[in-house]
């Protein structure tokens, strides 16, 4: 198993109160899996991908646990995480375009970060990893800005996963991409697990379309909690939380003339996590919703590998 | 159209709401604006209670402070209070006229220059260029010495026409980037001229940046005043705290150990322009959440 | 990089020809008769004197002549060096005076520009995020950035100088001197250097620590710096990172802020009678030697235009992406 996390909650301080961010996720990793995680903005995916490698400054844990590889990660300890950051967890980060220092030569950035955390650039295989995503060699020798958009993305996919860690965090990699270049990352990620470079991989996003090809397994959070947990195949075909059944709904087909069907999204929108009410959270936006859904929904595994968050389901 | 009619001014409420918020907590802001106030009521209200004219020669010369002379008297037996609070009036007043002449040059600058773009854009920002770089006092000082400036009025509006470039070239980029917008483009869209998109949409969103460079420019303009009245090139028929200054070392107040004609107004231009600055970082992390401090 | 080097040698052609313009213009604004009114102005006892400044401003002038022929004359006569003659310490060219007194404002801006710049911004990148250091540098840094430069200047004066003697407070070296190459007089005259010196160093010194503090704080905050820590590296790398980014804008600090430098130069030699151009500029003005002024005005835009462009070549040098043909200093 790598990545354990129970009853993990991870709150924001704000003005107003704190936030509860990650209220209670809970869910397993296992070696060479990828697991999607999929959510609106604000259901807490993007927190639960900071808390696995760096909370910023509003962030605290106020429960559960994160363990890697059977060792538990000390994530609101900054020094002790230190250790384990870039080697064991690392992350390719949502604004990876801009990620790397503009006023070093390529070469010269990888050679001081890895030095930085006492390892040494091994030119071969660097080289070849970044054949791997497309990019010639001559790249080392480049600003940052001498490259485009997606050439630094790539460099900073290859950077991220120089020293081979056991856990990957893939944070909105491919919101800022057109198709046919998600695609190309997408396919460059599943490389890299199957190459071993990494063990295994979060890929956190809003595309549920996209995550199908990419991931084993996806997870759909809503407001701060686990909706649906199951192997991507069944979370497309046979989805059981109706908030995933929404939003698989709400996707276009292709070939589907939308004159004919409204393209809709989900009325309403999540509570406010500030004083979350009680009960299941989508309950508002819920159409099945009933008297029992005043009470907190247990996650039960209702198939080998399925779990949901749901009385309907 | 209608929805975003109806959410903006509710969002624009609820931004002004959270600075309000943030304003009255801010330690820096209220210092500075504090700091500021005091010595603006000094200067408008102090000249009304001292019943000696400014420059009126006295009996008693060189006494230290006392409590009839609270700043004590110049060699030629001039209250220095009274001095002082005149030299307060002048200073805020040469502050805010050449700091609201560079801020309107700059704004009307910088918005043409940002919002037209193109030919336009080139032939400003050439001229920005060319009077940045010219150095002010410089061209002040030779202004001067040939025209005479008499009052306070003229003197602040040269100094204004040499202020403004760095505040044009700072608006030109605000404006560059809100240009693209999308409500920008919306107005543009709807058939809003080149004027009303600028006082209607850019300005209004970048009102707090405007005001952080006004603050910027008068305290500017207080500092460039001060040295030109103390080379001797000054408002001729007016009290200001840099002739205070000239004065001072003319009359050699610093071999005679006369700290008390040259210590306060130094003191309260330093105050002036410290807290305006001061000022302008707690506004800077009031309007700016990423400096906030929680 | 051509490109980037064609605009700048293009505004300061532009801002020199301005200048030269504006210097040849103002005379002509003056109401009333110029030459009579600078005569009298000057208010001297010499009769050759003043029949020589007469016969000279004339000529100088050509107020016979249509105005282009005036304004063609007036570029002749500075390309060829000719500033006219001080009135003041007549019948000395401007030139002349102006070279004698430029070495001790050099002496004072050089260092005083520089070592302000390094220590300040080393100060300042220090401070940044440092909560103790942070809420002690960053009140010094602006109160020393609010005090006018002849206030300091003043202060230090008095209390180092009248109070404590242990400075000198006017001149460039001691009366009972005579400029020699001698230890003796090097020593004196870096005993009277002191004073202005540092009271320039100071003034400047707060902005650009305050300038380097806000920088490093936006350089850490960048998606760079975010990065890095997210990938464990020590806030040592992080830190020398921001640090080299944060100095690339002072370094164009450097070139804006020139001119309130030399202007705070010039204020302070005057309080300390120290023998560079600002105590030329008040002799100037107090004897209306308006040749010396304008000499001195001119002098000091081309000091300020060179240095820019000193500067201009440092950035290209430290900055990568303007030698990679990039956008970086905006032109």
């Amino acid at each position: 198993m790598s990545l354990q996390v129970s009853d993990l909650r991870v709150h924001y301080r704000t003005l107003k109160g704190d936030v509860r961010a990650l209220d209670g996720v809970s869910f397993d990793l296992a070696d060479g899996e990828i697991l999607g995680l999929v959510g609106e903005s604000g259901c807490g995916k993007s927190t639960l991908g900071k808390a696995l490698i760096r909370m910023d400054g509003r962030m605290r844990r106020t429960g559960g646990t994160v363990a890697l590889d059977g060792e538990e990660l000390p994530i609101d300890d900054d020094r002790r995480m230190n250790d384990f950051r870039f080697r064991r967890v690392s992350l390719i980060p949502q604004y990876a375009m801009s990620a790397l220092n503009p006023t070093r030569k390529i070469r010269r950035l990888v050679a001081e970060l890895l030095r930085s955390r006492g390892a040494a650039v091994d030119p071969a295989e660097l080289e070849s990893r970044m054949a791997h995503v497309g990019l010639p060699p001559a790249v080392l020798d480049r600003y940052p800005i001498e490259l485009s958009g997606g050439m630094r993305q790539r460099m900073v996919m290859v950077i991220s996963t120089l020293l081979d860690p056991s856990l990957l965090i893939a944070d909105e990699v491919t919101s800022a991409l057109d198709v046919s270049t998600q695609k190309a990352v997408a396919r460059a990620l599943l490389g890299f697990r199957d190459s071993g470079y990494v063990k295994s991989m979060i890929f956190i996003t809003h595309d549920l379309a996209l995550t199908h090809h990419i991931a084993d397994t996806i997870m759909v959070m809503y407001a701060g909690r686990l909706a649906e947990k199951a192997p991507a195949d069944v979370i497309v075909k046979a989805p059981r939380h109706p908030y995933t059944r929404l939003l698989l709904d709400s996707l276009p087909e292709v070939g589907v003339r939308y004159a004919d069907r409204r393209l809709d999204g989900i009325a309403g929108s999540p509570p406010s996590l500030l004083d979350p009410p009680a009960g299941c959270r989508f309950r508002d936006r819920c159409p099945l919703a009933g008297e029992e859904c005043g009470e907190d929904p247990p996650v039960t595994e209702l198939a080998p590998d399925h779990h949901v968050a749901c009385w309907k389901a | 159209m209608t929805a975003l009619q109806e959410v903006t001014p509710q969002e624009r409420e609820g931004v002004r709401r959270e600075a309000l918020y943030f304003a009255v907590r801010n330690g820096k802001l209220l210092t500075g604006f504090g700091v500021v106030a005091v010595l603006l009521v000094l200067g408008l209200v102090g000249p009304l209670f001292t019943d000696v004219p400014p420059n009126q020669y006295g009996p008693r010369p060189m006494s230290p402070p006392s409590a009839e002379h609270w700043f004590g008297t110049t060699t030629f037996g001039q209250d220095i209070f009274a001095q002082f609070v005149h030299g307060l009036r002048s200073t805020f007043a040469v502050g805010a006229i050449g700091g609201g002449i560079a801020a309107v040059i700059g704004m009307l600058v910088g918005f043409t220059a940002g919002y037209r773009g193109g030919v336009v854009d080139e032939v400003l920002n050439m001229l920005t260029n060319v009077v940045l770089v010219i150095p002010a006092l410089a061209v002040l000082l030779i202004v001067n010495a040939y025209l005479g400036i008499r009052s306070v009025a003229v003197q602040g509006l040269f100094i204004g026409l040499t202020q403004w470039p760095w505040a044009a070239r700072a608006i030109r980029a605000q404006t560059f980037t809100l240009r693209s917008r999308e409500f920008v483009d919306l107005a543009r869209m709807s058939g809003a001229g080149t004027w009303r998109i600028i006082t209607r949409e850019i300005a209004p969103n970048m009102s707090s940046y405007l005001f952080m460079t006004f603050i910027l420019l008068f305290g500017g303009s207080i500092l460039i005043a001060s040295s030109l009245d103390f080379i001797g090139l000054g408002p001729t028929d007016a009290v200001s705290l840099g002739l205070m200054l000239q004065n001072a070392t003319q009359w050699s107040a610093l071999q005679l150990g006369m700290w008390w004609w040259f210590v306060p107004p130094g003191a309260a231009i330093t105050a002036v322009v410290g807290a305006l600055y001061v000022a302008n970082v707690g506004l800077d992390e009031v309007f700016n959440p990423k400096l906030r401090e929680l | 990089m051509r490109r980037y080097f064609r605009r700048k040698l293009l505004v300061y052609g532009l801002t020199f020809f301005v200048a030269v313009t504006v210097n040849w213009m103002i005379p002509r604004f003056m109401p009333g008769d110029p030459v009579a009114s600078m005569v009298a102005r000057a208010n001297m006892t010499q009769p050759q004197a003043v029949a020589a400044m007469r016969a000279y401003y004339n000529d100088l002038f050509g107020f016979d002549q249509p105005l282009w022929q005036q304004y063609l004359s007036f570029w002749g006569a500075l390309l060829r060096g000719d500033f006219g003659l001080s009135i003041w310490l007549f019948p000395t060219p401007v030139g002349t005076v102006i070279a004698d007194a430029v070495p001790y404002t050099l002496a004072l801006v050089v260092p005083s520009v520089l070592l302000s710049w390094v220590v300040g911004n080393w100060f300042g990148a220090y401070a940044a995020r440092r909560r103790v250091l942070d809420n002690t540098v960053l009140p010094i840094g602006y109160i020393l950035t609010a005090t006018p430069y002849m206030w300091l200047a003043v202060l230090l004066a008095w209390g180092l100088g009248v109070v404590a003697g242990l400075f000198p407070v006017a001149g460039g070296y001691s009366f009972s001197m005579q400029p020699t190459w001698s230890w003796a007089f090097l020593l004196d005259l870096l005993h009277h250097w002191a004073l202005p010196f540092l009271s320039l160093f100071l003034v400047a010194l707060g902005g650009w620590a305050i300038g380097m503090r806000n920088m490093i704080i936006y350089e850490l905050e960048s998606d760079y710096a975010n990065y890095l820590s997210a990938l464990g590296a020590p806030s040592r790398l992080i830190r020398r990172y921001a640090f080299r980014n944060a100095v690339l804008p002072q370094i164009t600090g450097l070139a804006l802020q020139l001119g309130v430098i030399v202007a705070g130069a010039l204020v302070t030699e005057i309080v300390f009678a120290y023998p560079g151009l600002g105590s030329l500029i008040l002799k100037a003005i107090q004897n209306s030697d308006f040749f010396l002024l304008q000499g001195t005005f001119l002098f000091i835009v081309l000091g300020v235009l060179i240095a820019n462009f000193i500067i201009d070549i440092v950035y290209v040098v430290v900055d990568p992406r303007t030698r990679a043909g990039m956008a970086g200093a905006d032109a």
